[in-house]
């Protein structure tokens, strides 16, 4: 142990996960795992590795959850079986967290409302947004399908221990800024492997003030910078929605205040205006009032990183008593079967129909290129998502925008990228 | 083992999308996720396999999502390496857990163009580009990672540990 012990939230939480005080950065761990998630596209692949190990059960039937999103309801005979098999599963090993069409939500909205994950869990996903749950103070990280069978069937996994990179978020946003326009303005400052193998911590006053769906939207995209943990320490905010929702015990940890960070970047949200990513990197973050000249064809409202509650509220605001532009086609996706009802009680959903707006069951659909919503050549999209490369939404020449849910909604009024100010008397 | 091919270059940040698209996820059959590797990014991929077994690339390889179909696709394609300045995480775990050798060197890959042939010595920790009479050094991985490549991926390292 070096003479300063201090360390952060990422080396706190790995190092209470494989029973000891202290893990330096760099060192290999084996560390046991709160929760082990997989999908109907990574479960099957995991299925087959899991057989190959030859156990006999799960390490723990409640802490294995599947959660089959990506191409359902399914989208073709060859997904359906893919769901078959992974429906299987769950049903052979007594997986008590399967979430079958009807009850399911996009995995990383319903993880943490259904109150399965929380501050402190070391939790392994393979999926790549699994660091979503970084927003509740988790060290929480996507692997691929091995990885995922081996953790299914020993409950550990190795992790090497991230550096850190800390990011202090200061200033007043501007009108209709939400946790997308941060995220994308900070891919764009570090690029899209700006935070490689390194665990982001986001902080300062304008983290405080966030919502948790915003939270949720923020450490969700620190994949797109190549990070391996988006973590926001738990703070009243996140307690209060715990509190509500925790199936589980949590514990809060904190990082010290000398831990070691490889960088410390302090930005002033009071210059950041709406943010587009541009085709085909995530990166490629610009105010959106300089992209005014882009036309689009389809507009998505949803997934994992923008189909919560604040999202939908945002869009409704600027919809309500709106029409969208002629020509365009406008898809909007609650997360989860909670939004979708609860959304559908405030009224949102109405608006959106009324507007001209289809709306979806919960599902990735578009946003991978799957169905609900495949694009022609020649096309672009803008959408609430969080990867816009090459062929991404659908026809390798086509192109998607990635912006946040006021950008989303005030151009699907004028069927070009807009800013809500556009479309709004009084904002 | 050493692995003497041509080469076939990428540029940065060459993403699991394009190495495999999302719409062949449907699958976990290698010959067909095989059959569509890289097919948005270079159409000439299949043809260049043909005389090519090296991929070379920038920095980032393989960022994006963790569909493991991505490794499984360039192996299957009968890809024997993938040089590149630096790999994304969750595609350089899942490459190394079903065991596609991967070989970080930002000098290689920069100074290595298509056509090229190389000659990597896995074990000794070197490239060699054979066209252009040039020794890369390359970094050892950690010794577990090493352990998990000899067993031949993670499957039997596990299996090997669970024994013991």
């Amino acid at each position: 142990m070096p003479q300063n012990n201090s360390q952060t939230i990422a080396q706190k939480i790995l190092a209470a996960h494989c029973g000891r005080d202290y893990v330096s950065e760099g060192e290999i761990v084996n560390a046991g795992l709160d929760i082990v998630l997989g999908n109907d596209i990574t479960m099957p692949l995991a299925i087959q590795e899991f057989k190959k190990i030859g156990a006999e059960k799960v390490f723990d039937s409640e802490r294995v959850v599947i959660v089959p999103d990506h191409f359902t309801p399914n989208k073709d005979i060859k997904s359906a079986q893919q769901s078959q098999l992974v429906r299987e599963f769950a049903s052979a090993f007594h997986i008590k967290n399967y979430f079958e069409v009807g009850k399911m939500g996009i995995e990383h909205a319903l993880l943490p409302e259904q109150g399965l994950v929380g501050a402190g869990d070391l939790i392994i996903g393979a999926d790549s947004h699994t660091c979503t749950y970084g927003a509740l103070g988790a060290a929480s990280t996507g692997v691929g399908s091995t990885d995922l069978a081996v953790a299914m069937a020993t409950g550990k996994l190795w992790f090497r221990v991230p550096s850190s990179i800390k990011f202090v978020y200061e200033g007043k946003p501007q009108p209709w800024i939400t946790g997308k326009d941060l995220i994308l303005h900070t891919i764009g400052m570090i690029g899209v492997d700006g935070a490689l193998y390194q665990s982001m911590e986001f902080r300062g006053p304008v983290i405080g003030q966030l919502s948790m769906d915003s939270r949720f939207t923020m450490s969700n995209m620190a994949i797109e910078a190549g990070g391996k943990f988006g973590i926001i320490e738990a703070d009243k905010v996140t307690e209060q929605y715990l509190s509500q929702r925790a199936q589980r015990p949590y514990r809060v940890y904190k990082s010290d205040a000398d831990a070691s960070y490889d960088q410390v970047y302090r930005i002033d949200c009071s210059k950041i205006g709406l943010q587009v990513a541009t085709p085909h990197l995530p990166s490629n973050a610009k105010p959106a009032e300089k992209l005014s000249h882009i036309g689009i064809d389809q507009v998505v409202i949803g997934s994992c990183t923008n189909g919560r509650m604040e999202d939908l509220a945002v869009s409704a605001s600027i919809l309500k008593g709106q029409k969208v532009k002629e020509g365009l086609r406008v898809i909007v996706i609650p997360a989860t079967q909670e939004i979708y009802l609860e959304a559908m009680q405030k009224g949102y959903l109405k608006t959106f129909v009324e507007a001209g707006c289809v709306v979806s069951t919960p599902t990735c659909g578009p946003c991978l290129g799957g169905h609900m919503g495949i694009l022609a050549e020649g096309e672009k999209a803008l959408s609430t998502t969080n990867r816009n490369f090459v062929g991404r939404m659908g026809h390798p020449k086509s192109e998607v925008y990635l912006c946040g849910p006021a950008v989303a909604a005030a151009s699907a009024v004028t069927g070009h990228i807009a800013i809500p100010q556009e479309v709004m008397d009084d904002y | 083992m050493i692995i003497k091919e041509k080469v076939i270059k990428y540029g940065h940040n060459v993403d699991t999308d394009v190495i495999i698209p999302a719409r062949y996820l449907n699958t976990t059959d290698e010959k067909e996720l095989a059959s569509h590797c890289f097919e948005d990014l270079d159409q000439a991929f299949a043809e260049k396999l043909k005389k090519a077994k090296i991929v070379v690339a920038g920095t980032n390889f393989g960022c994006g999502s963790s569909r493991e179909h991505a490794p499984l696709a360039i192996k299957a394609s009968g890809v024997r390496l993938v040089v590149a300045s630096s790999f994304a995480r969750i595609f350089f775990r899942n490459a190394i857990n079903i065991g596609l050798p991967l070989v970080q060197s930002s000098e290689a890959s920069q100074e290595t163009e298509e056509g090229d042939v190389l000659e990597v010595d896995l074990s000794g920790g070197s490239i060699k580009n054979v066209t252009r009479d040039k020794v890369y050094s390359i970094s050892p991985l950690p010794d577990f990672i090493q352990g998990v490549i000899q067993s031949g991926g993670y499957i039997p390292y596990i299996k090997g540990q669970m024994k013991k």
